[in-house]
């Protein structure tokens, strides 16, 4: 319907090309992208697949440090005042001012790409894991302590899976960050000659919005592509609940 | 076991226990004050007070939950610490069964985190399943279940780990009245063949006359033996027989006077 609308409104000119292209024009510049590319030879899906790589890289990254060390510092109080304070500071500050710094330590390339966004995915990994692990019963510890069970065991068996719905949440808003974080980083700091930021800045520069919303419009579903593949693995994972 | 509430051999004994929480005022408050008990092994014994009157802290002390700041609490096999206590069993009002595993997954997993084989465990769980009736139910989660079933579940888990002995915190305070009889007679069916020594707790005096041997009686907080009284009728029991009236009775005598 809005689609419906938005062509109507453009073909009565009352939205013109240079502000806001039309559905088709819009989708004729998709069709640039995905056939010739931009600049000409850089195929759309070679950009997605570059941003997608580097959104892997460093939200497995955010996932392998933020989950354990959640799961320890929900568990261990000591832990928690030791390293709460730095987590705190350090939460606040954006991704995308970490980019200078990034470049300094890692230069331009996957290393600062794949740094963004592990600092966009990490803190909402690591706050939802502790607070899965804050809310598992203590019965439930207390149950498992009687029958047996050792320290390893309750961090394993029953805070970790216990903690999984809260992870899972974690993951999924981690992973929205990351994609954005790093479409960000793509038109500033990571300057190379794939990704879907990328395109997008170099639409701008050639005066192409019909090609600037193609791009955007491949972002938006991408994301939505990515959390749909998490929420599926969430009804597998806690068919429990 | 002697049915006539005798205990043959001493499983357990609590001398002058008591156990104090500082209070929010900063005074001391005695959960449980001096509580002097001896438990035989196979022993059914029911212990029976009004609400916050430290039943729960006593089973807590005893699995090894909560430490007594005075007493002496020592086993038969003379360990009083925690690494020589005996296999426990603890079954909750609210189950506390691990929500994410299956029947068969919470029923092994003491065996499991034992470091028994999978080949070896399952096998053995599938055995309980039996025991408890559930056969068929071992690919449900607990969500899945009726509260009398997970409590079922939750006593075939402590069984498993072969207990000394069975703490229940007031276990079917939960189930209606119709489940709750039942699991009454499944939990006398079960003492009767594995011979194990539970210790019930519960508020419910019928419950307690219905099902044990010896029922303590607890005085509100600071909770103090006010009185222990042997059931001696024989099993099965029948609520409307006279002499169920009569220990009922004597039971509530002392409930009234605290």
């Amino acid at each position: 319907m809005v689609v419906i609308l938005w062509q109507f409104l453009s073909m009565q000119g009352f939205l013109p090309y240079h502000r806001l292209p039309s559905p088709l024009e819009i989708a004729a510049g998709m069709k640039t992208l995905l056939i010739e590319g931009l600049p000409p030879g850089y195929l759309l899906y070679r950009h997605a697949l570059e941003s997608l790589f580097r959104v892997f890289c460093g939200f497995c990254i955010a996932a392998c440090l933020g989950i354990p060390l959640g799961i320890l510092i929900g568990w261990s109080q000591k832990l928690n005042t030791l390293l709460r304070p730095f987590i705190e500071v350090l939460r606040p500050i954006p991704p995308l001012a970490w980019i200078p710094i990034a470049i300094i330590w890692f230069g331009i390339g996957i290393e600062s790409a794949a740094f963004i966004i592990f600092l966009g995915a990490f803190f909402p990994i690591l706050l939802n894991t502790v607070s899965g692990v804050r809310t598992v019963d203590v019965r439930l510890v207390e149950a498992t302590k009687v029958l047996g069970a050792k320290e390893r065991h309750i961090l394993l068996k029953v805070l970790a899976p216990g903690a999984l719905p809260s992870i899972w949440t974690g993951l999924r808003i981690g992973l929205g960050i990351a994609w954005m974080t790093l479409v960000a980083a793509e038109f500033t700091g990571v300057k190379s000659g794939y990704g879907l930021g990328y395109v997008i800045m170099v639409a701008r520069d050639i005066q192409r919005p019909d090609q600037v919303i193609a791009g955007m419009v491949t972002i938006g579903f991408i994301g939505y592509g990515l959390d749909g593949l998490l929420r599926g693995g969430q009804r597998r994972l806690l068919k429990w609940m | 076991m002697d049915v006539t509430g005798n205990p043959t051999e001493v499983l357990l004994r609590l001398a002058n226990v008591s156990k104090e929480f500082t209070s929010v005022e900063g005074g001391n408050i005695f959960a449980v004050q001096d509580i002097d008990l001896t438990v035989g092994d196979g022993e059914f014994l029911s212990i029976v007070g009004p609400s916050g009157c430290g039943k729960t802290t006593l089973l807590r002390i005893i699995a090894g939950l909560d430490t007594p700041t005075r007493g002496e609490l020592a086993f038969a096999n003379g360990g009083n610490s925690k690494d020589a206590r005996p296999n426990i069993g603890l079954v909750f009002q609210e189950f506390a069964l691990l929500p994410w595993r299956t029947v068969l997954g919470n029923i092994e997993f003491g065996l499991e985190i034992r470091g028994v084989r999978k080949d070896v465990r399952q096998p053995e769980a599938m055995r309980y399943l039996k025991t408890i009736e559930l056969e068929g139910f071992e690919n449900k989660y607990p969500k899945e279940l009726s509260g009398g079933m997970k409590q079922r579940v939750a006593i075939a888990r402590s069984l498993i780990c072969k207990p000394k002995i069975l703490l229940m915190d007031e276990p079917f305070a939960s189930l209606d009245s119709q489940t709750r009889f039942n699991m009454q007679k499944f939990l006398l069916r079960i003492w009767g063949e594995t011979r194990k020594t539970i210790l019930f707790v519960t508020h419910n005096v019928d419950e307690a006359v219905f099902l044990s041997q010896r029922v303590i009686i607890l005085s509100e907080r600071p909770g103090r033996i006010v009185a222990t009284i042997h059931i001696e009728m024989p099993y099965p029991r029948d609520v409307n027989e006279p002499d169920f009236a009569r220990f009922r009775k004597q039971v509530f005598k002392y409930i009234q006077t605290i």
